[in-house]
């Protein structure tokens, strides 16, 4: 099984030396993590060292495709505030 | 030169040191307590003397993109918000890009002095990237000072790495002692190859920012320390924190306000945690100021700002500019001798000037009359140069009957950017006017006919007329002006009162 990086990664390289398997690399448009090397961190770490540091919810996801890191997990901020937050913005 | 004696300047003097202009009496009592070689250091420092910096540019670049905790005032899809204003996106260089950067700015700007690394992450959560920067410039530029800008939690574990270089100062942003109070500021730390959530996380970080600061201490590097105020989570219990910092050595403990927007997307924006209002800020600072000194110039910069103060070129050197450019580095850096040496001949004459306008005002007999808040407008220079409309930022300084001082800058949105059309003109001059706030004078080169009749309304009283002066010098020309005409004798609250009814 093998974790994986999708667009809302902001690039900020913080999990990338963190990784034991080198699994990490740059790219474009954001980073990625090589499947064939993840190793979910099976051995050498409690938890996922780069779902452990990511500030991004939802930018790093599990083997079932699930987000290790939902949404107000990180920031505290609960989603349905958020959302209304953003709709009162869009409304301007 | 006996009037000198008077404010006690006088042979007490040390050389070279003495009175930094309008801070007579202010910033010469902040320095009292700190060491000599300390004080020197401050005087001709860009970011805290407070003439210094109107003359000295400094500059940041972006290396450091990770960070290693959450702070609920910061969208990590933006720069730090220790460091910039929130929403603030920088230009990311490595650190070989970030030296070619700062050798051509230092080679342009011979004024350069400070070079900073403050994000868009945390310095010291990006080692390799922020040391590798230092260690080449240390070497290509010895003449530049280098600083750092940190949340502090990794910072006893590269203390010693850190002293390595040409480092000037560290900054440490401490929004509190306490977990409990932490635990509503950060939500998460990093630690030890863990995510480690509220209370707990907080208690580390606290640990390693005292630890780290009482390290640099020991190792004699000089330590400011900044504080984001947050009323009613942190506000009371910053005095708590100005205290302990001050005890264990930072010489200087800078209070911002937080900025919270919905638009920023973080949680207390979305939250609806509001910032403090001017005057909060402003008593606060005083309060925390007592016998600490406390200079309030830190005007968070761009992680990738450039220039002198007020102004940011940072535009002119994008990294695409700076591949182009043909710069005989050897040739830069004897200009910029010469520039430094320059600057220092220019800013002792001005101490010993100023020490003689200020002798008027104390010769005044004014001892009865208030204080009164200016706004002033300028582009550097320690002069007042700028035209209102095109004002990012006003300097206040508060005029009493025993000195002139500078209190804090305020922020502002532009409200003409110079072509014929001036968007919403209308809501962005409000508020201005409203950022003014508290202020009873706005002096600036020159200003249009609706802002003047809009900050008249306001009890603002516009001046153009001090236009290519000197700052505290025109502020101190003004509070007589005001004093003669009898405006200061009626309190403050009555000059608001009639604010409110106008
Ligand atoms: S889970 Fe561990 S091994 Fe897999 S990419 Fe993340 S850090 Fe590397
Ligand atoms: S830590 Fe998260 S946001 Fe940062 S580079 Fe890695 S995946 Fe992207």
């Amino acid at each position: 099984m093998a974790l994986s990086i999708i667009e809302s990664c902001v690039n900020c390289w913080a999990c990338e030396p963190l990784c034991p398997s080198k699994a990490i690399y740059e790219a474009k448009p954001h980073f990625m993590i090589d499947a064939r090397k993840c190793t979910e961190c099976e051995g050498d770490y409690a938890d996922g060292q780069c779902a452990s540091i990511c500030p991004i919810e939802g930018a790093i996801l599990d083997g079932h495709g699930e987000a290790v890191n939902p949404p107000g997990s990180l920031t505290g901020i609960p989603p349905q505030k958020m959302a209304a937050a953003m709709a009162e913005i869009q409304a301007r | 030169m006996i009037e000198l004696k008077v404010l006690g300047q006088g042979e007490n003097t040390p050389s070279g040191g003495g009175c930094s202009s309008g801070g007579c009496g202010s910033t010469n009592d902040q320095l009292s307590h700190l060491p000599e070689a300390i004080r020197q250091k401050v005087f001709n420092h860009p970011c805290y003397s407070e003439e210094a910096h109107h003359h000295f540019a400094r500059m940041h670049v972006a290396v450091a993109p990770a960070c290693n905790i959450q702070c609920h005032y910061c969208n990590r899809k933006y720069d730090c918000a220790n460091e910039s204003r929130p929403g603030v996106v920088s230009e990311l260089l490595n650190p070989d890009q970030a030296v070619k950067k700062v050798m051509a700015v230092a080679a342009e700007i011979p004024q350069m002095s400070v070079l900073g690394i403050a994000g868009p992450g945390d310095p010291l959560a990006n080692p390799e990237r922020t040391f590798d920067t230092f260690r080449q410039l240390t070497e290509k530029a010895p003449d530049i000072k280098l600083c750092v800008s940190t949340n502090g939690l990794a910072l006893p574990a590269v203390v010693d790495e850190l002293c390595q270089h040409n480092i000037d100062h560290v900054t440490i942003t401490i929004n509190c002692v306490d977990p409990e109070v932490g635990a509503k500021i950060y939500p998460w730390v990093f630690w030890n190859n863990r995510r480690v959530k509220g209370r707990k996380g907080a208690k580390i970080l606290i640990e390693q920012q005292q630890k780290g600061l009482e390290m640099l201490v020991e190792r004699g590097v000089l330590v400011k320390v900044n504080s984001v105020m947050i009323p009613g989570v942190n506000d009371e219990h910053l005095k708590e924190v100005s205290r302990i910092v001050k005890e264990k050595g930072a010489f200087l403990h800078n209070v911002m306000p937080l900025i919270a927007e919905a638009e920023h997307g973080t949680f207390y924006g979305v939250m609806g945690q509001r910032g403090p209002t001017n005057d909060e800020l402003m008593a606060l600072q005083d309060e925390c100021a007592g016998d600490m000194n406390m200079m309030r110039h830190c005007r968070q910069c761009r992680a990738d700002a450039v220039g002198l103060l007020g102004e940011d070129r940072g535009e002119e050197f994008s990294m695409d500019k700076v591949e182009m450019m043909d710069i005989d580095y050897e040739a830069a850096m004897v200009k910029r001798k010469a520039v430094h040496e320059a600057i220092e001949a220019d800013l002792e004459a001005r101490r010993k000037q100023s020490n003689e306008a200020l002798v008027t005002l104390k010769n005044m007999n004014t001892t009865e009359t208030r204080p009164v808040l200016m706004a002033v407008a300028t582009a550097g220079g320690g002069v007042i140069n700028q035209h209102f409309g095109h004002a990012t930022e006003f300097l206040i300084y508060e005029a009493s009957a025993t000195d002139v001082r500078f209190v804090s800058h305020r922020k502002v949105e532009l409200y003409c950017s110079g072509g014929d059309t001036c968007g919403d003109a209308e809501t962005t001059l409000e508020k201005i006017v409203h950022t003014l706030e508290g202020c009873e004078v706005v002096l600036c080169s020159k200003i249009g006919f609706e802002p003047w009749g809009m900050l008249e309304e306001a009890g603002i009283q516009p001046n153009g007329e001090h236009a290519m002066e000197p700052i505290e010098e025109a502020v101190a020309a003004v509070y007589l002006d005001m004093a003669r005409n009898g405006q200061l004798d009626e309190p403050k609250s009555q000059a608001e009162a009639r604010e409110l009814r106008a």
